[in-house]
């Protein structure tokens, strides 16, 4: 009902015409908690990329640091004169500069490996939809098996394996991850591969590769684009819990998950804010991103679509 | 139907054969325990001997055979570290993990079926609104900050309940479990809502869809009809048809809490399995990593495939699609 009065308004007052992308965000805008969840992925998003910048001190610069400052709570003034707004960490860090730069570091890892993650599953799906019989119940098997395990037991599995450091994380989330992007594309593929558009390309005599990537990729977007936000929202959380637990990222990569896990021990003397603040950054930025995400999953889901 | 059975028992073989090989090789090539256990001013002749008694002299795959061999008979090596069979160590802090996952599942269940139900019997109330909305944060915040804020408030701010261990123990049939002393019940309180947070959300969403469902069905309405109250409608008829599915995913999410209760038990300090593999990581035991590692994925491999052989008693179709695939 709502759509069809929505519709009628755009006609009376004589809007350009509808194009695919204009309905796309016409849909999205109409949920308010979606916008304010974009609004508040966009803000995360630029302070992250703008953190040298905006920081009040550089919060690994040794020269900038004072061990005086140590464990200061949050709104105090800091021996060089500017006030902890979050409090300060136990080697004087400021909070706030350390969560900037801190999310910086999650949020990297976070998309990079949901990229290539997407990148290497939706390659092997569509290739596993597109030529059937051995090819496709071999890497479905694999997928299956691989999915039947908890996505933190495999990260465990392969991080004692490999070891602390920023693209060994990367490459366990990537290997914990492509799974759901290689099933995601299969299955639309399955569907898309059917269409007369596949079958016109191949009397056309194109080479397969043309017509999985040119043809049948753009067509399984939309259900990729929803997994993948998901996903990035899992990789970041997955990533903080492995670092928290120390067998993610090294000490000279801060992310979020090892500044909470740096407070750990200050917690139980009621010093809260060091691991507290880090921990409401890590929440806001993985609820922005599921809000996003569901709100993707209606719009580009088109059997909700009226 | 038996040959059914057979070809999934050869699969999780070769899968977990896979995964010894995988995690063998891969465990082996991190590192050099005997920097660690050996004292720095230990002569060579020393450090061979120590390089001899480990086992670490021979080639990577006779090793791996020696591994296999022993493996068979229940023996997964001596751990670095306590000097003790590793298979050993594992077994004796599983009944910690297993009462906490146990605990985690039983409040899931318990709070979130009526929350459920309810969100799904007035699903435009505040209440309701509420309730889901929770269930949205329960999936988003990460378990370890969780585990921290309750530590903070219940523990530290409140003193409510205690933060670390496991508390007292009593033995009930041979097992030493903290849930048959109150004090043990105490310490087992906090972890076990921080594991079940996750679970809880998704038992939410799942009772309150069934309940939806339900709600409209044929059968609710003849018993209305029939004279029947509400309250014996919805917790006699409708509770026994939501309950088959929150009762089968659950069955699914066991071997997840098992998996996340590595987390949990960092955090409350819970002296379980989870917590014996990290610690283990850290310190390069690699005995005590790969007896972990092959434990945790042979419980899964027997987990799925007694789901797999349950649903195909169950539903003859999945039986059929799996013998033509």
């Amino acid at each position: 009902m709502a759509s069809v009065i929505e519709r009628d308004a755009t006609t009376e007052a004589a809007l350009p015409v509808e194009t695919p992308f204009r309905r796309f965000v016409g849909d999205f805008v109409r949920s308010r908690v979606a916008v304010f969840g974009l609004a508040l992925l966009c803000m995360i998003l630029l302070i992250a990329v703008a953190a040298p910048w905006i920081s009040p001190q550089n919060p690994y610069d040794l020269r900038q640091l004072d061990i005086l400052d140590g464990r200061m709570p949050p709104g105090t003034a800091s021996m060089s004169g500017y006030t902890f707004v979050l409090g300060s960490d136990d080697q004087g860090r400021d909070m706030l500069s350390g969560i900037f730069y801190g999310l910086r570091i999650s949020l990297i890892v976070g998309v990079m490996s949901a990229a290539i993650a997407l990148v290497a599953g939706s390659a092997v799906g569509l290739i596993a939809a597109y030529f059937g019989g051995r090819v496709d119940s071999l890497i479905m098997r694999v997928v299956d098996i691989q999915l039947s395990f908890p996505a933190i037991l495999l990260a465990l599995i392969l991080l004692s394996i490999l070891g602390q450091g920023m693209w060994k994380i990367i490459l366990a989330l990537v290997t914990v991850q492509w799974a759901y992007y290689a099933r995601t594309v299969r299955g639309t593929a399955l569907v898309e591969r059917r269409k007369e558009y596949v079958e016109a390309a191949r009397c056309l005599a194109l080479s397969h590769a043309r017509i999985v990537f040119r043809h049948l990729l753009p067509n399984c977007l939309p259900p990729l684009i929803v997994v993948g936000t998901v996903q990035v929202a899992h990789a970041i959380a997955l990533e903080a819990t492995l670092s928290f637990l120390g067998i993610g990222l090294p000490i000279t990569e801060p992310s979020l998950g090892l500044l909470i896990a740096n407070g750990f021990e200050y917690l139980l003397s009621g010093k809260y804010w060091i691991s507290f603040f880090p921990g409401i950054a890590l929440l806001l930025t993985i609820v922005s991103i599921n809000l996003v995400g569901d709100q993707l999953r209606d719009v580009l889901n088109p059997r909700l679509q009226h | 139907m038996t040959v059914f059975i057979i070809r999934r028992l050869m699969q999780s073989a070769f899968v977990l054969l896979i995964m010894s090989l995988l995690v063998f090789v891969g465990v082996f090539a991190i590192g050099n325990p005997v920097d660690i256990l050996i004292a720095a001013d230990a002569d060579q002749a020393e450090r061979d001997r120590a390089i001899a008694a480990l086992g670490l002299d021979l080639p990577l795959w006779e090793q791996y055979l020696v591994f296999l061999k022993n493996a068979a008979h229940g023996d997964l090596g001596k751990s670095f570290v306590f000097n003790q069979p590793a298979l050993q160590l594992i077994v004796d802090r599983m009944p910690a993990t297993l009462e906490l996952a146990f605990s985690a599942m039983v409040i899931a269940i318990l709070l979130g079926l009526p929350l459920g139900m309810y969100a799904g019997f007035q699903p435009h109330s505040r209440t309701a609104r509420a309730i889901m909305a929770g269930s949205i944060l329960g999936f988003s915040l990460p378990t370890f900050w969780v585990g921290l804020m309750m530590i903070m408030v219940f523990a530290v701010q409140l003193g409510w309940l205690p933060s670390t261990g496991r508390g007292a123990t009593a033995t009930v049939l041979g097992i030493k479990t903290s849930l048959a002393t109150w004090d043990g019940l105490a310490h087992v309180l906090l972890p076990a809502i921080n594991l079940a947070l996750f679970k809880l959300s998704l038992v939410i969403r799942l009772s309150r869809a069934g309940m939806r469902e339900n709600m409209l069905m044929d059968y609710v309405k003849f018993a209305r009809a029939k004279g029947l109250s509400m309250r014996r409608v919805i917790f006699v008829h409708v509770l026994k048809n939501i309950l088959i599915p929150i009762v089968t995913v659950l069955g699914l999410e066991l071997g997840s809490v098992i998996a996340f209760s590595v987390v949990t038990e960092s955090v409350f300090a819970w002296p379980g399995m989870g917590k014996l593999i990290i610690d283990s990581i850290n310190r390069l035991d690699r005995p005590i990593i790969v007896a972990y590692l092959l434990i945790t994925v042979t419980m899964f491999i027997v987990i799925n495939l007694v789901v797999d052989v349950l649903y195909s008693v169950l539903d003859p179709r999945v039986r059929l699609a799996e013998a033509k695939a």
